[in-house]
């Protein structure tokens, strides 16, 4: 009973909210981002696939060359 | 007695989440002021009855609504001499998004404004746009969530049978 008291309230302590969808705009919000910046995120993943001499799950072609 | 408050505790992860509007019933109030930047004019939703109300619910991160909003106007401009009537609400956090959004659309019908959220949560929106189509008695008739090109065509159906039914 004690310990079916304690899950209970532990899901009480839950910090899930509903988003309503009237206010689902907060979420295209720039800050409710991953990442802001695209051209950002571009670049990183065209370093990290030159540095790691691959490529791929990124969405980018290339051969590691660094150059495409 | 410890059983009953683990059953009323287990009984508040079973309430619904909303009880929104259905068709059949009647259309709840709606008192909100106008969509527009230097007024505090209010319009309620009961100033329109006897007409055919189309209740438009939108923000303008909606990229559907952005499609409905031509659409809409048409069938005003078409059907409004007949007694059909658009009256869209605006679910916006900050009202400068809502006029900004408007500033390239041609729109002739009236626009209210509830940041607040509280009038979708009284009609139970699910989706953005949802249109209710209220009759002339103020009876809901028709639930539309969502807006695609295509819908328009369907909806003026709609609407033109209702017309057909006599004012009360």
């Amino acid at each position: 009973m004690k310990s079916l008291t304690c899950l209970l309230v532990v899901l009480c302590l839950s910090a899930c909210e509903t988003v309503q969808p009237w206010e689902r705009g907060t979420l295209a919000k720039p800050e409710m981002q991953w990442q802001t910046d695209p051209m950002e995120i571009s670049l990183q993943g065209q370093i990290n696939a030159s540095k790691e001499a691959s490529s791929g799950g990124m969405g980018a072609a290339g051969g590691g060359c660094g150059c495409n | 007695m410890k059983l009953w408050a683990l059953l009323c505790l287990l009984g508040l992860f079973t309430l619904p989440v909303t009880a929104g509007v259905q068709v059949g019933q009647s259309a709840p109030q709606i008192s909100l002021p106008l969509l527009a930047p230097d007024t505090s004019e209010v319009l309620r939703l009961d100033s329109l009855r006897g007409k055919v109300v189309y209740l438009d619910f939108w923000a303008s991160w909606c990229g559907p609504c952005r499609l409905s909003f031509p659409q809409l106007e048409a069938l005003r401009q078409e059907l409004g001499p007949r007694g059909f009537e658009v009256l869209a609400v605006n679910v916006d956090e900050f009202a400068p998004d809502a006029l900004r959004f408007l500033e390239d659309l041609n729109v002739t019908y009236p626009l209210v404004r509830d940041g607040s959220g509280e009038t979708p949560a009284k009609y139970g929106i699910l989706g953005m746009p949802t249109g209710f189509l209220i009759d002339r008695t103020g009876t809901v008739r028709l639930i539309h969530q969502g807006y695609r090109k295509s819908d328009g065509a369907a909806l003026r159906e709609e609407i033109i049978a209702l017309l057909g039914d006599p004012a009360p």
